[in-house]
């Protein structure tokens, strides 16, 4: 209720604090850098390495307000943060009750955790051709190399979050007549609930790479596949871009996925926050 | 099972008996000797203080009578029954016996006053509500009102400790182990919570069992001061502290605790060279 009424107050800190004219100052200062590079043959007369070829922002903000009126666009967004979400949330409620299996049960982790390492340094991607193989629609593949760029991180953070939970707590539940249950529900979760908020922001990250990539490699038309419209998304957007000869095109496309990343995080961050009010400072 | 000899002063309950308690860490050949025949009372109604190094074992003990490890060998007792012997070598923790914790054991999580209901709502002893009021009262009592809906880690390391031991009141144990609850605190904070604790020792008349390496607050605190041998840890001295209570700093002036300073002061010095020796020599 209180945290509620204060947030007006809590937005006009925000704007008149430091960090956040720190951030303007940050973003317009890169921006003008980007600016003079990109003109650079037309300024000095040679192209800088690099940053002579890419777009210049001015021309890429162009290209993104006439790509905010277009729903094709939006389309593609759309694609891409379902896939996000759903890899996602696949990856939350596969990867939460996993890990705190593995955590909890020793006899568990003992099975459970070679395989688990073994496959977790396999990059996503190296997935792709497989997912393709055996899931039936290129959509299920598609989501399903999304799910796994969350998934391991969700399960290592859960894991390591239970075991670094200290035994003084088990010990005082258990001094305090906490039955097993009560000790899982009040002690575990509770303790374990920031880890999974690291995880849940780290991989989501993780799940806007993996989703770019594998939209990028399994292209936009229905070929080969059943399900009809699958294909599309941000990353096949930038992909389409790339073959169409559309640079700024690309580097819209590029910023889209880093804004969205962006967002997801920070409500991912906030919602953390709000699940784990013990931690907030002052 | 009743142990014959064992004084049950004026009805009080919490009084615990330690027969020849042995704790062996790793296997017979190679392991680690850690409490070697042990054998004291804790009286009832009284507040005893072991003191000893650092590592000394006495931890070993406190988690023996609370339920989190085992003996090797010995038995212990908590008023006439038998809480771990021969057959039954961990004794179960429970709300009878409650520890406050060395570093402290608030869940961060839960708010003080969540944290200070939590026994009797986890025994299904009271009722939610119920619990809260109980809560609420007693944290008033301790001089602690306006922290009640803040987390630990809002509230300084001293109040927290407070918060602690008044959880630990709420499930009417008959015994606090205390181990070693000070021992970060700053000296000027220490005094305080000495005060705060005989304070609710006088009100509640709970059976306190003290770890400490800290001579001097044993002996302001305590009935009853054993004075532990370094690892293996065993009594080296067991003195009993007529200063009449209740207590208050001003006795640390006094002649008669100098005296058993003094008296107590080369005894513990002895073990801490021993212990300090012994770990030069493992390092």
């Amino acid at each position: 209720m209180t945290g509620l009424a204060k947030w007006p107050l809590k937005a006009a800190a925000f704007i008149t604090g430091e960090d956040f004219w720190r951030g303007i100052v940050a973003v317009t200062v890169f921006l003008i850098f980007w600016e003079i590079g990109s003109r650079s043959e037309a300024l000095f007369g040679f192209s800088f390495p690099w940053v002579g070829q890419v777009p210049a922002p001015s021309a890429v903000l162009k290209e993104m307000y006439r790509l905010i009126l277009e729903p094709s666009f939006w389309h593609s967004a759309y694609l891409s943060t379902a896939r996000v979400l759903e890899g996602f949330f696949a990856a939350m409620l596969i990867g939460i009750p996993l890990g705190l299996a593995m955590a909890v049960s020793r006899t568990f982790y003992g099975i459970s955790f070679p395989v688990f390492e073994v496959l977790r340094p396999i990059p996503p991607l190296a997935w792709v051709p497989a997912a393709i193989i055996f899931w039936p629609t290129q959509e299920l593949s598609i989501a399903f190399v999304t799910f796994l760029g969350a998934f391991f991180t969700i399960v290592i953070n859960v894991i390591g979050g239970a075991q670094s939970i200290d035994v003084r707590y088990f010990q005082a539940a258990r001094s305090m007549g906490s039955s097993t249950f009560d000790v899982f529900r009040r002690i575990i979760l509770p303790g374990v609930l920031p880890s999974i908020v690291v995880g849940a922001t780290v991989g989501i990250g993780i799940t806007w790479a993996v989703v770019v990539a594998a939209e990028m490699i399994s292209g936009g038309g229905s070929a080969g596949s059943m399900g009809g419209a699958a294909g599309g998304g941000l990353g096949f957007f930038i992909w389409n871009s790339y073959v169409g000869g559309s640079y700024t095109q690309i580097v819209a496309g590029m910023i889209s996925i880093g804004v969205a990343g962006y967002i997801s995080s920070a409500i991912l961050r906030k919602v953390g926050e709000w699940m784990t009010p013990w931690l907030a400072e002052g | 099972m009743s142990i014959p000899g064992v004084s049950l002063q004026s009805g009080r309950k919490g009084g615990v008996r330690i027969v020849d308690a042995v704790k062996m860490y790793g296997s017979q050949e190679a392991g680690v000797l850690a409490v070697d025949h042990c054998t004291f009372d804790v009286p009832a109604g009284e507040i005893t203080v072991v003191v000893g190094p650092s590592g000394c074992g006495k931890t070993t003990l406190l988690n023996a009578i609370a339920g989190f490890h085992s003996l090797s060998s010995g038995s212990i007792y908590l008023d006439d029954e038998m809480l771990c012997g021969p057959g039954k070598l961990k004794a179960e923790p429970g709300p009878d016996r409650i520890v406050v914790f060395q570093n402290g054991a608030l869940f961060p999580w839960k708010t003080n006053i969540e944290n200070v209901a939590f026994g009797p709502m986890m025994q299904g002893v009271m009722s939610r509500k119920e619990a809260y009021e109980k809560a609420r009262a007693m944290m008033a009592d301790a001089g602690l009102r306006g922290i009640e809906d803040n987390y630990p880690g809002e509230i300084s390391s001293g109040v927290r400790r407070r918060v602690e031991i008044v959880r630990a009141l709420m499930t009417d144990p008959k015994i606090l182990l205390l181990d070693e609850p000070y021992r970060a605190l700053d000296s000027l904070t220490k005094s305080v919570m000495h005060e705060a604790l005989l304070e609710i020792f006088y009100k509640n008349r709970v059976t306190i069992f003290f770890i400490t390496h800290d001579l001097e607050e044993a002996i302001f605190l305590g009935h009853r001061v054993v004075i532990m041998t370094t690892r293996p840890c065993k009594p080296k001295k067991i003195l009993d502290i007529d200063i009449p209570h209740p207590r208050d700093y001003s006795v640390l002036t006094t002649k008669r605790f100098r005296e058993f300073m003094d008296e107590t002061a080369a005894a513990v010095h002895e073990e801490a060279t021993k212990a300090f020796a012994a770990g030069e020599k493992e390092r």
